[in-house]
């Protein structure tokens, strides 16, 4: 089982959980967050005075999926959510060492 | 027609002004202080008003005496004979003098200390000079000019606000270790955006309670709208040239700027003089927000002295060039001008010296800056044991 962590611009929040949807995954969930990448930020002015803005507000979505659905999920992620941009974000993939359902008590892939 | 009905109403809509000023320091400054501002404004009215009725309204309406001051009124025991209407009317103008300084002297002023600055302010300060100008006292008796309170009003509290400023010092991490300011964002420009607005409406009040009949009512209202139009399209116009796009914040000081400018004259010069005096002021509230600011090193949060302090001035001055009876583009010559200048140098003197031996002596007893740590904090917090002005957008645990 794999953990897909996808941090992506909140414009395009409803295409990737479309794409998630399309594609057998079985939850997701969603995190507001703020961060910058290599550009470091933007400069912006209030009041005639310069300031850097490096909390940038991001979206990252997490699902946990086997192995075939991730290595799937990433490509599709990575023809149909970018825009060419700076910005448009980043997949962290992680191993995930077990499941479990609250309800049954499932453990492992039964449990996704 | 008889305008005393007129009179009250104004005062009712100069007192709404108290939510204009509230709306735009709150919308100017960060969330973390945001109750200690809207207490900051809730209370220099209030306490303005008890100070205001015990000693205050004596000594501005008062019987005059060698032109200083006044005295000899019994608002305390004679409800029947006194003017309530007189009372009221002076009292929200009172307030909204004392009101300009919580915005300069704002996220670090301890709120005692804030609180017996009110009091001293409406009780002794304001009605003195106020006397001066329209209580019977010397200056009205020069000729000197001020229908609203541009210099009475604004130039006080914006100087005030000055004094208080210079005396707290900026706010911990204005400025970086090379002097260079740094920009503290105002965590709601929508409320702010409110206040101005508000403060706009309330303006027609401001200007125009102590007009006595419709015609000049109506020149009232034409001037406080041309004026603070036109400035807020200077100060959008040069914010736009200066830094490449224009400033909502600035262009919202704008609209103020240009509403203190008229407040002097707004009975007293055509549509032509709101209009320069309202392009002036537009100018003068940038240059004077980046001097305080860049050069001065002098930290206003919300632009108080440039907006109340600079213009009040001006608009005072520019009667002595736009009133069309006596202005000097007008053919009056030098003369009003003079008067104006006299009353603005003598209103200034009072003001420095009051103000600042008040905020001194304030300074060396109780002390008027929060700590380091109740700044960072938060004055909500610190000084008013309130966590948050907005509990709901961070995490409170409810049990069910």
């Amino acid at each position: 089982m794999k953990k897909l962590e996808i941090i992506i611009k909140p414009e395009k929040l409803e295409d990737l959980k479309a794409l998630l949807d399309e594609n057998q995954v079985n939850g997701l969930n969603i995190v507001n967050i703020m961060g910058y990448g290599n550009q470091k930020g933007i400069v912006q002015k209030y009041r005639g005075a310069e300031y850097r803005v490096d909390l940038l507000p991001k979206v990252k979505v997490e699902t946990v999926v086997s192995n075939s659905v991730a290595e799937i999920l990433i490509d599709k992620i990575v023809n149909e959510i970018n825009t060419g941009n700076f910005g448009d974000g980043k997949i962290f993939v992680m191993e995930v060492q077990d499941a479990v359902r609250i309800r049954t008590g499932e453990h492992g892939k039964e449990a996704l | 027609m008889d305008f005393s009905i007129w009179f009250l109403i104004g005062a009712a809509l100069v007192f709404f002004m108290q939510c204009g000023f509230a709306m735009v320091e709150a919308g100017f400054t960060r969330a973390k202080n945001s109750g200690n501002i809207i207490m900051k404004n809730l209370m220099d009215f209030c306490l303005g008003t008890v100070a205001f009725f015990l000693i205050g309204y004596n000594l501005l309406l008062g019987e005059d005496k060698a032109g200083i001051l006044g005295w000899g009124l019994h608002p305390i025991t004679d409800f029947a004979n006194t003017d309530w209407s007189g009372f009221v009317f002076n009292l929200v103008f009172c307030a909204t003098t004392a009101t300009i300084v919580s915005g300069a002297a704002a996220e670090r002023t301890r709120f005692i200390a804030y609180c017996i600055y009110s009091v001293v302010i409406s009780a002794v300060i304001y009605p003195i000079e106020a006397h001066w100008i329209w209580g019977g006292g010397w200056l009205s008796q020069l000729g000197f000019v001020d229908f609203a309170g541009s210099c009475a009003i604004h130039m006080v509290g914006g100087v005030s606000g000055l004094i208080a400023a210079i005396v707290l010092g900026p706010r911990i991490g204005k400025y970086d270790e090379n002097g260079k300011s740094r920009p503290i964002l105002g965590h709601n420009i929508v409320i702010g955006a409110l206040g101005v607005f508000v403060l706009w409406f309330g303006w027609y009040g401001f200007n125009g309670a102590a007009a006595t009949d419709i015609t000049q009512l109506a020149q009232i209202f034409a001037t406080t709208t041309v004026a603070p139009a036109v400035a807020t399209c200077t100060t959008m116009i040069f914010t736009w040239i200066k830094n490449g796009k224009p400033d909502v914040s600035m262009s919202l000081n704008g609209a103020l700027a240009g509403l203190v400018g008229i407040t002097a004259g707004c009975s007293n010069v055509d549509c032509v003089g709101a209009f320069f005096i309202g392009l002036v002021a537009g100018i003068l509230v940038v240059v004077v927000v980046l001097l305080l600011e860049n050069v001065l090193k002098i930290d206003d949060p919300v632009g108080a002295v440039a907006v109340h302090g600079a213009c009040g001035i001006w608009g005072t001055f520019a009667v002595g060039l736009f009133d069309y009876n006596d202005g000097l583009f007008y053919g009056g010559g030098l003369h009003q001008l003079g008067i104006q200048c006299i009353g603005i140098l003598a209103v200034l003197l009072w003001t420095v010296v009051t103000v600042g031996l008040l905020f001194f002596i304030l300074h060396k007893t109780i002390g008027v800056r929060a700590s380091l740590q109740e700044e960072i904090e938060g004055l909500d917090a610190t000084e008013h044991g309130l966590e948050s002005a907005y509990p709901d957008f961070q995490a409170v645990n409810y049990k069910y």
